[in-house]
């Protein structure tokens, strides 16, 4: 299921603004990777590189290689929403279907994609909603929509969401920003029993939490206002912590800046 | 730093003031909607029966009493119905490449310029467009359906107008959701952008039929006219229901009087049961029913 992720000379651009600069780094499989650094280091535009959300993005593009497996991304005889596939994303705010039930939008993924028998449907929702650790607390009620759960709960539900069409790989824009600390904690226990299965990339304004669940770190920063966002430094997360061999690293880990 | 302070007189009086002007103008604007009401349901209700509902004027002379208005509601309901099934589609789909495809380029402001030319085009000049090139120019006589196409070309643009608006309020956040599962994007709009704007987009639906349904100018130079039944909205002249009141109104005599106001009165009562329906299936259809 899960794969490693390699990203060589990767630009990414905001119509004639340069976002991001020369990134490379690799994203080894069954294993939680962080990207930390200050706001508008262009962290979430790197993340949405890696799954070709950032095209979506009138007037976005990107230049260099990001393989999966080997196998370029961006390759111009790829197809964009098979690549979305593969790679999965949950969002800073949770955003289930407003028109959906919690049961439909775990099935969208499936359901939107092409035919799937019922009972295959319901047992792939149960297995990603007990896999986001939500079957529990809303199984009695899967008619019900989507958006009348709490803040955590929808957070988790987008995961599920998101597990239910099988990805590689796992993309986590902030996914804890919204949310309360034991929703917080609940969605961190999570990660760590994900990362048995798939590749996990979080993006995170939180230090404690990159420390807590990541397995490599890597400290995003820019040069300048205006300037691209280029990765300083990545290591595991352990020495990250403890000794980066970067000053701004150090720097933005004790809190000096940012 | 300022202290904290009583709220003063003035300001009291100032926010009382403001408070009966908004009232005022409140009953200002509900008094005509009431007081035409009022005067369509008093003077409609003497002929608002049976007969009136099931029966065409044929044969019914200038002061004859009785007679009816079913071929003029036939006629409106066949007309709105072809008017609404052309210009629905056509509107909500271009509604739908304005805001998901045409995004700033110049094909897309080049349509949005002439949506609201159109939103601007008196309904008798719709009806003298299709008179002029669809009676005159190809030759096609008078029917319900030439009304049709009048009618649809004043719904079109309010149509357009409403879906966009409601497409636009669908969040972003949905749309990208929908793409990071691997969903393609016209799937997206068919299956998550048109449901989550469903709600709103019927309303706008609604409130052109509304619109339409009332127009008489397009339809005198377009369906013609009718004292007979017409089922056919393809083949001859039919009737209306606005037709049916400006015709009934113009004779001298109170049994047409009468006939015009209980037209009136069944045109305003199909209007609000479209409408009725229109709530009941956004009812159904939202979200927060089941919780």
């Amino acid at each position: 299921m899960s794969k490693q992720i390699q990203v060589s000379g990767l630009d990414a651009y905001y119509g004639s603004h340069k976002a991001i600069e020369d990134v490379s780094m690799t994203i080894e499989p069954r294993s939680v990777t962080a990207f930390i650094g200050p706001s508008g280091c262009g962290k979430s535009t790197f993340l949405r590189t890696l799954n070709r959300m950032h095209e979506v993005i009138p007037g976005a593009r990107v230049e260099g290689k990001v393989l999966l497996d080997g196998e370029d991304l961006y390759s111009s005889d790829i197809e964009p929403v098979s690549v979305r596939r593969a790679i999965g994303m949950v969002f800073q705010r949770p955003n289930p279907f407003p028109t959906m039930s919690i049961y439909e939008n775990v099935a969208a993924g499936l359901k939107l994609n092409g035919r799937v028998s019922k009972s295959e449907t319901d047992g792939i929702v149960e297995e990603s909603l007990k896999g986001a650790n939500l079957w529990n607390e809303i199984k009695d009620r899967l008619n019900k929509p989507g958006a009348g759960l709490s803040g955590g709960q929808q957070q988790r539900l987008c995961i599920a969401r998101a597990i239910a069409v099988k990805p590689q790989v796992l993309l986590m824009d902030e996914p804890c920003s919204a949310l309360d600390p034991i929703s917080t904690l609940a969605i961190e226990d999570l990660m760590t029993k994900l990362k048995d299965e798939y590749t996990i990339v979080i993006v995170t304004h939180n230090m404690q939490q990159a420390a807590r669940v990541s397995d490599r770190t890597a400290f995003f920063n820019l040069a300048a206002q205006g300037q691209p966002g280029k990765v300083v430094e990545m290591d595991d997360t352990s020495r990250m912590f403890t000794n980066p061999s970067q000053k701004a690293t150090e720097d933005y880990i004790t809190g000096r800046f940012g | 730093m300022s202290a904290i302070q009583r709220i003063s007189t003035g300001r009291r009086i100032k926010d009382r003031v403001v408070q009966g002007l908004v009232y005022l103008a409140f009953a200002l604007a509900v008094v005509p909607l009431i007081s035409v009401l009022w005067l369509v349901i008093q003077n409609g209700l003497a002929r608002f029966d049976l007969e009136f509902l099931t029966h065409s004027m044929r044969g019914i002379g200038a002061r004859d009493a009785g007679g009816g208005a079913y071929h003029a509601i036939i006629g409106t309901l066949e007309q709105v119905l072809l008017a609404s099934v052309i210009a629905v589609p056509i509107g909500v789909l271009t509604a739908i490449y304005l805001v998901e495809y045409g995004t700033g380029g110049r094909l897309s402001r080049t349509i949005s310029f002439f949506v609201d030319v159109m939103t601007g085009v008196p309904s008798i000049v719709a009806g003298l467009f299709i008179f002029a090139f669809w009676i005159l120019f190809l030759g096609i006589p008078f029917s319900g359906f030439a009304g049709a196409l009048a009618l649809s070309i004043l719904m079109m643009p309010t149509v357009v107008r409403s879906a966009e608006e409601m497409l636009r309020l669908v969040p972003n956040d949905l749309r990208e959701a929908s793409y990071a599962l691997g969903v393609p994007k016209w799937r997206t709009i068919l299956k998550v952008v048109l449901p989550t704007a469903l709600t709103g987009i019927i309303t706008g639906v609604m409130l052109a039929i509304a619109r339409v349904a009332g127009e008489t100018a397009p339809l005198l130079l377009t369906v013609f006219f009718t004292d007979s039944i017409n089922n056919d909205p393809f083949n001859g002249p039919q009737m209306g229901l606005p037709l049916y009141v400006f015709d009934q109104a113009a004779r001298p005599n109170d049994t047409a009087i009468d006939r015009a106001w209980a037209g009136a009165l069944t045109l305003i009562l199909i209007v609000m049961l479209l409408n009725l329906v229109a709530r009941l299936i956004a009812w159904w259809r939202s979200p927060s029913r089941a919780r």
